[in-house]
């Protein structure tokens, strides 16, 4: 447990002590919310959808937890260029335990990073339906962040350099987001985007946000839940086994 | 302490390391040497369960570090020959995650913080980020934090690369102090022969990831008709400069472990 707790307290200093990072990583969502939530909400709300901003919101939330989560996996990879990896892997504790701390970290990081995002949304305009669910917000984001921190150390970990970085953006993560809904509505889509938007686990996680914040969802609280818990787990166990055979 | 027999690496086709076998007993300082890519690194980094053997045993305290990897890293410290800091943490905080990590208990843990960072004239320094460091300071904070907790065997990966002669000095003393007091074993490499003569018990010399001949320094001169260390060296591994073999062996091992992917 101490090996755990250092490890998460690690990941903690680490974010806390580089405003540059955390400024830096809230530019994405910011003009996803500010650009698309005010410039398109005109058409959003022709077309009889309402406010294009309170739909967008959860998705930018979503956007937030997902990037951090995954990107402090692939974070496994400065471990490996800067050393410090090698002195996780000689250490006495088992891998998993380490993986863990690092993903606990990242999960950690991830929910905070949701937390900052969706105080901005609410200065911008958004308004949740109910205040008193709000707290719930964080069950689902802290589910959401360890399903993609566990997918991040398990590419972090089959990564060797920098190189690798941009196909992981292009082809895992940009696709995971576009496929969420956290864009569109996940009604009436075509067959194949609608079986794809499915099998997205993000897209679970930013229905149950949307679920509690504006009272609209496609999937049932329990149900997001459930694919979450699992995703977390098959996520979390890939993880540990591509973090269990690392070799420098 | 460490039993090594036809122990072999393979990166692709080219053998890093190539049927090598010794002993080491306990309370044996070991000093391992050979030029640049001669097999090493490549060696330790097997002793330290960071990479599987292709084919050969190794024996760490009895234990197999291929299957009983954990039991195995309770047994030995280790300090690299590249960094392996966290630029973020400061000091202490590097000292106190290694601590931790090792199971050392936060009183002695603290303890031991204090004496080793005065030891290396590092204390005054211990609340700063390690990234404001120096690279000689960072080499001795990385020298202090292998010897927070008190293992039965020592790697040292060439660990006065980049240290002034004071330091080098410090920390010689230190690992014969507790060589001496708690019977550590060690297992070192270095290039500077005047300190692998001055604590080495013995010496093996590797090239081309086999052991060309080991000894005690005196025996090793004997073998070679030398009055010098680094004379019977060059004697025995030759004068020519292996630094492009060792690149071009380095980068065979990441072609094979892209394909491997």
């Amino acid at each position: 447990m101490n090996a755990i707790y250092i490890l998460w307290l690690r990941e903690l200093k680490r974010y806390t002590r580089s405003r540059a990072m955390i400024i830096a990583s809230l530019g994405q969502p910011l003009l996803y919310l500010l650009v698309l939530g005010f410039g398109l909400g005109p058409v959003f709300q022709k077309a009889g959808n309402g406010s294009y901003l309170q739909f967008v919101a959860p998705g930018v939330i979503g956007m937030s937890v997902l990037f951090t989560s995954i990107f402090s996996g692939i974070g496994l990879l400065w471990d490996r260029q800067f050393g410090f990896l090698k002195e996780t892997l000689v250490a006495p504790v088992p891998r998993v335990t380490v993986m863990i701390g690092k993903t606990l970290g990242g999960a950690t990081v991830a929910t905070i990073q949701g937390a900052i995002v969706l105080a901005i949304c609410l200065i911008a305009g958004f308004r949740p339906v109910s205040w008193a669910f709000l707290p719930m917000t964080f069950v689902f984001m802290i589910m959401t962040a360890i399903v993609f921190a566990g997918l991040g150390i398990a590419i972090g970990s089959r990564l060797q350099d920098m190189q690798g970085f941009q196909l992981i953006m292009n082809f895992i993560v940009m696709p995971i987001y576009f496929l969420s809904g956290a864009l569109f509505p996940l009604a009436g889509l075509p067959t194949a985007l609608h079986y794809l938007t499915r099998i997205d686990p993000l897209s679970y996680g930013i229905d149950a946000l949307r679920n509690i914040l504006i009272g609209t969802s496609e999937f049932t609280l329990t149900l997001s839940l459930g694919v979450l818990v699992v995703s977390a787990l098959i996520f979390v166990a890939f993880g540990s086994y591509s973090f269990s055979k690392i070799e420098l | 302490m460490i039993k090594v027999e036809h122990l072999v690496k393979d990166f692709g086709g080219a053998a890093a390391v190539d049927d090598l076998s010794f002993d080491v007993g306990a309370g044996e300082i070991f000093a391992f040497l050979g030029p640049n890519g001669a097999g090493k690194t490549t060696t330790i980094k097997m002793l330290t369960t960071l990479l599987k053997p292709t084919s050969g045993t190794i024996e760490i305290d009895g234990l197999d570090p291929s299957r009983q990897a954990n039991e195995t890293r309770k047994r030995f410290g280790i300090v690299f020959q590249d960094p392996s800091l966290d630029a973020e943490l400061t000091a202490f905080e590097n000292m106190d995650l290694h601590g931790v990590l090792y199971g050392v208990a936060r009183k002695v843990r603290h303890e031991r913080t204090e004496m080793l960072l005065k030891l290396f004239e590092l204390w005054d320094r211990r609340d700063n980020y390690v990234k404001e460091f120096s690279g000689g300071m960072k080499r001795r904070l990385e020298i202090a934090r292998g010897f927070l907790h008190t293992p039965k065997i020592l790697f040292l990966d060439e660990p006065t690369l980049g240290l002034d002669p004071q330091s080098r000095n410090q920390l010689w003393t230190h690992v014969k102090d507790l060589n001496a007091s708690e019977g550590v074993t060690v297992f070192l490499t270095t290039h500077y022969m005047d300190e692998a003569e001055r604590v080495a018990d013995r010496i093996a010399v590797i090239d081309h990831g086999k052991i060309i001949a080991q000894g005690s320094p005196d025996e090793l001169k004997q073998q070679t008709s030398t009055d010098s260390l680094e004379a019977a060296f060059l004697a025995l591994t030759g004068s020519s400069v292996r630094e492009e073999k060792a690149a071009s062996s380095d980068q065979m091992r990441q072609i094979a472990k892209m394909w491997r992917k």
